[in-house]
């Protein structure tokens, strides 16, 4: 195996905004695009797959300053190859434009 | 009320009022003087069932797989069983990607078209290694106190019946591995996606 190899077994996506009217946000759901996604039929790919959003805090936790928030995409949104995601525990605004990983699992190929 | 309540039943007395005897209930016989308000709740019924899973066409013994998560994630290792309830035996084979035999859910695999022949493989083995107590943890003495305390952090050494299990397992597939040309580099190179790199168009 050449050193060079990856180890990266997840998609790269970014966190877009809130699912939202022009004047409500709905923190509830979450709007993602993954990379390389353009059409709702490639989206279609990607429903039910767990999303992870990783982020540093200052505070230690069982030894780690990493957390992770877990969420799953739920559905397409529009035709342009956005998805819908829910969180556990809603993602923070600040999180807007943030990368997420959109893992690969649970597989059904 | 069944016969041997009856007769277990504490039995009334006897008792004298003025000249006359009169048998005076025990005073859980006695009739209740009001009828309960409210309704004894019955327990539920349990309707459930446990399903049969049926693994997904793609699942077929033989099958190379990626391992999407876990220890040995991004690992390519071949499909031996199809178990119960979406549980899948897999093998590395050991000595090519170091993937020893091991139980993974069907959810965090994908399977590829790549197939090897399983035939000369020894399939008392492997359904020995099915089985459900083979995984199972064993249930030594817990050792106490401060022996425990010391043992923390020494690795427990695999045991030897696992590693002959594995072998005799290996062992048939290792040869019609190495038949084919770039089959056992391909095995133990692992699955990793780069940049621009879309599963959505990946033909398995």
């Amino acid at each position: 195996m050449p050193s060079e190899a990856g180890h990266r077994l997840y998609v790269k996506g970014r966190h877009l905004s809130y699912q939202r009217g022009k004047r409500n946000t709905n923190p509830g759901t979450s709007l993602i695009q993954i990379e390389g996604v353009e059409n709702t039929e490639a989206a279609n790919f990607y429903l039910g797959k767990k999303v992870a959003f990783v982020y540093r805090a200052q505070r230690e936790v069982r030894g780690s300053k990493i957390r992770v928030i877990w969420g799953k995409i739920t559905r397409p949104h529009g035709n342009s190859g956005v998805v819908r995601a829910q969180f556990r525990r809603n993602l923070p605004p600040k999180s807007f434009g943030a990368s997420v990983r959109v893992m690969l699992y649970p597989s059904s190929i | 009320m069944s016969a041997t309540l009856e007769a277990t039943r504490p039995a009334g007395q006897k008792k004298t009022f003025g000249k006359s005897t009169r048998e005076v209930p025990h005073h859980t016989q006695k009739a209740k003087k009001w009828y309960p308000a409210e309704d004894e709740v019955q327990p539920k019924k349990v309707r459930k069932s446990i399903r049969v899973s049926t693994p997904r066409p793609s699942l077929t013994p033989g099958t190379i797989l990626i391992l999407l998560a876990g220890r040995f994630r991004g690992k390519r290792v071949i499909l031996l069983k199809n178990l119960s309830q979406g549980v899948l035996l897999v093998t590395g084979p050991f000595k090519v990607n170091g993937v020893p035999l091991r139980r993974v859910n069907a959810r965090y695999v994908i399977a590829t078209s790549q197939k090897v022949d399983l035939s000369g493989i020894d399939s008392k083995k492997v359904d020995e290694v099915a089985g459900d107590k083979y995984f199972a943890r064993e249930k030594g003495d817990k050792k106490k106190g401060e022996e425990q305390f010391f043992k923390q952090g020494e690795k427990a050494e695999p045991s030897s019946s696992r590693a002959a299990d594995q072998k005799a397992v290996d062992k048939a597939l290792l040869s019609t591995i190495k038949k084919e040309p770039l089959l056992i580099s391909y095995l133990a190179s692992s699955f990793s996606l780069r940049k621009g790199d879309r599963p959505h168009e990946m033909v398995w």
